[in-house]
């Protein structure tokens, strides 16, 4: 009976090492964001400790690729750290299902957080919350100032204007209107379609609309995306089939390409590698005057082991992660990766205010295949990636690629059967 | 005398010695494969293990949605591995016939250089490859331009028409050393003397090969063309080192391997099934075992074989 226990005793010993007296607690995070691990060592544990003596924090990141995989059978052995780093939706969601996180639905911190942050970390019918929503990362298109004033173009506002300043920039020859490629696939879909889809299925709207079963791929508003990538292909670089990711990040940062379809995710990056000053616009709506949508995606959540032993002190942790002061910390330590909390968040770095700024003027809403959809077979997701590219490469027409995407949608969801 | 054959020794050094090399090969391969067999007949209902007999091979070959996607891996997994056959033996038995020629100088050079890319990691050749076939960064079109050939240049890897047949040669690329180096020992084990008999007879050069050296080898080459099925069967790798798990562009390189990984350990949105995963793999299997049966029932037994 007592095994457990002690062997739990004799790990937590080996990670405190022994150094912290007897009172102490040590609250172990798991966590895939290795690339954080210094922020995380400087700045996030030093200022939760000075707040609450007594609670030590361990952060142990793995790679991110082997994060699900590692961290499924750290918990089925029972040696996963207290606190564990949430992915967003399904793959949480199983964890939780299968009884390791535990239901933080009543901590007080939850409470700063809006149904569209919790929303991806909740039980299908959002009663259930097992993860404080930590970051998002918002889409939309960051463009080389020096190029748009050596070619003579504004910053687009409407569609028309977004296509009239990339025709300018192909006439005038210096340089590659838009840095994407088709080759990994994901960006035409994240950085693509749902990039500038919410402005035509209107953000959540149009998304819940979808989830009930009101809506099909097959409407307008949602092949009207798909008929906007289809022109974009005449855009992109030679040989932008066989162009990868790193190639698209490397083509903008040397300054070759004039716009970059993206997510605030790369700011820290593009801060370190561009010379030339950089700039950001949310996608452009259809019609002067209209409602800006902008994918606001939930990314990174941050939950409780239900086996912990440190409960109280897990709670009080993830209660700091849910304040304004954690939300500031973060959002500054990593610009690009933005608190979710609805406490206002003031930046230091220019991009980032950018990409946060428009939470103010647009409407939030995440990107469309993420809750609930992918779950069938076929998976939504992977459809989208490859609907997205052959749509852009002009194999596909926007219709088919919809009518694709629907008949898939109804060979196994209930909604829309 | 008579006690010693009504009472037979039990050998125990037989058994000692094979015992290390039992063990290990049964945690390490009879086990797993046993185990992945096993586990294409259950699935997961409410996070519990379920045996549902053969209803995940009824999924796989029945439905649309998996059969599609299976066919479409094999169709692809065969032309990898004609291309194999048509492009990758044939020079590795031509280049071991030319290194076998008595008079050619820095053999042993020209030996190690073919077949050094055979030790390279796959992610190296994966990602060397793609940056050479780069429309961006890539010496592919320069040096296609050089020869006033530019026009002949493109994205191969993101073309659904080439890429599978241009991952093919780059593992062509990668692996000719090996059927370079089999038939190379195997053309240097013909005796002198049948070819001295056959110089008298007035059969020399070219002639000398096709008639004389080719029958010899024939055995080295069934090994080597199984052992080529085996391999592109297997495939995975390559694969994934340059275009990723989904196969890109639009499933035209997905091979068996990479279709088997994505099921089984999941991919971006989509969860892992090992279930229908461990039914691949099964499928794999029973492909692979056939092709090895024929060869071994159909073929092998009939080869004539000399003895010097």
């Amino acid at each position: 009976m007592k095994t457990p226990a002690l062997i739990g005793a004799m790990l937590a010993s080996t990670l405190v090492g022994g150094a912290v007296s007897a009172q102490d607690v040590t609250l172990t995070i798991e966590s895939w964001r290795n690339d954080d691990l210094a922020i995380w060592q400087e700045k996030i544990i030093p200022a939760f400790e000075a707040a609450h003596p007594g609670i030590k924090l361990n952060f142990t990141p793995s790679a991110p690729a082997e994060y699900n995989a590692v961290l499924n059978s750290k918990l089925d052995a029972g040696s996963a750290g207290d606190i564990i780093t949430c992915r967003p939706f399904d793959a949480s969601l199983a964890l939780y299902e299968a009884g390791h996180l535990a239901d933080i639905t009543g901590l007080e911190g939850m409470s700063n957080f809006s149904p569209v942050a919790k929303s991806g970390w909740s039980t299908d019918d959002a009663a259930v919350q097992f993860c404080v929503p930590m970051a998002s990362v918002i889409h939309g298109f960051i463009y080389n100032k020096d190029a748009f004033a050596e070619v003579g173009v504004d910053v687009p506002k409407t569609e028309a204007e977004f296509f009239a300043a990339l025709d300018k920039i192909k006439e005038d020859g210096n340089y590659i209107p838009m840095a994407m490629g088709t080759n990994d696939q994901w960006e035409a879909a994240t950085m693509g379609y749902n990039n500038i889809g919410p402005n035509y299925w209107k953000g959540e709207e149009g998304r819940l609309a979808l989830l009930a079963g009101d809506q099909k791929l097959t409407d307008e508003a949602w092949v009207a995306p798909y008929r906007q990538l289809a022109k974009w292909g005449e855009y992109l670089g030679d040989g932008f089939e066989a162009q990868t990711y790193p190639d698209s990040q490397n083509i903008f940062t040397l300054g070759r390409a004039a716009i970059y379809p993206t997510g605030s995710w790369e700011i820290s990056g593009f801060n370190g590698l561009a010379d030339f000053e950089m700039g950001a616009f949310y996608p452009p709506v259809q019609n002067e005057g209209d409602t800006c949508y902008i994918s606001d995606h939930t990314d990174i959540g941050i939950g409780m082991n239900a086996a912990t032993e440190n409960a109280d002190a897990a709670k009080v942790f993830l209660n700091w992660v849910g304040s304004p002061e954690f939300a500031t910390i973060f959002a500054n330590a990593l610009p690009g990766f933005f608190p979710l909390s609805s406490a206002p968040v003031s930046l230091d770095d220019p991009l980032a205010q950018e990409f946060i700024s428009w939470r103010g003027e647009c409407e939030s809403s995440i990107r469309s295949t993420y809750q609930i959809l992918s779950r069938g077979t076929p998976n939504l997701e992977n459809e989208t990636w490859n609907a997205s590219v052959a749509v852009i490469k002009g194999e596909e027409t926007p219709e088919a690629a919809g009518q694709r995407l629907q008949d898939g949608l109804t060979s196994w969801y209930e909604p829309h059967k | 005398m008579s006690d010693a054959h009504t009472k037979p020794k039990i050998r125990w050094h037989i058994v000692v010695f094979l015992a290390p090399a039992v063990l290990v090969y049964t945690a390490v391969m009879i086990y797993p494969l046993f185990n992945t067999l096993r586990l294409s007949f259950f699935t997961e209902v409410d996070q519990e293990r379920v045996y549902v007999g053969l209803q995940n091979f009824h999924t796989l070959f029945g439905e649309p949605v998996w059969s599609e996607q299976f066919w479409n891996a094999l169709g692809n997994n065969m032309w990898f591995f004609m291309i194999h056959m048509l492009v990758q033996n044939p020079i590795g038995i031509a280049l071991a016939a030319i290194l076998s020629h008595p008079k050619l100088r820095f053999t042993s050079f020209y030996r190690s250089a073919i077949f050094i890319p055979t030790i390279l990691s796959f992610v190296i050749v994966g990602f060397a490859w793609k940056l050479i076939l780069s429309p961006i960064w890539g010496i592919a079109p320069e040096m296609l331009g050089a020869v006033g050939l530019k026009s002949l240049y493109a994205p191969w890897l993101g073309k659904e028409a080439y890429a599978l047949t241009a991952l093919s040669l780059v593992s062509v690329w990668q692996f000719v050393g090996i059927p370079m180096m089999l038939i190379y020992a195997a053309l240097l084990s013909i005796p002198d003397e049948i070819l001295e008999a056959a110089e008298v007879e007035g059969i020399t050069g070219s002639s000398a090969f096709w008639k004389i050296k080719l029958p010899l080898i024939l055995p080295s080459i069934g090994i080597i063309s199984i052992l080529t099925f085996v391999a592109n069967f297997n495939a995975f790798d390559l694969i994934y080192a340059a275009q990723g798990a989904l196969a890109g562009p639009d499933f035209s390189t997905d091979i068996l391997g990479t279709f088997m990984y994505r099921t089984f350990f999941g991919f971006q949105l989509q969860l892992g099934d090992p279930h229908m995963g461990s039914t691949i793999a099964s499928g794999m299997f029973a492909i692979i075992l056939i092709g090895v049966c024929l060869y071994l029932f159909g073929i092998q037994s009939r080869m004539r074989r000399y003895q010097f």
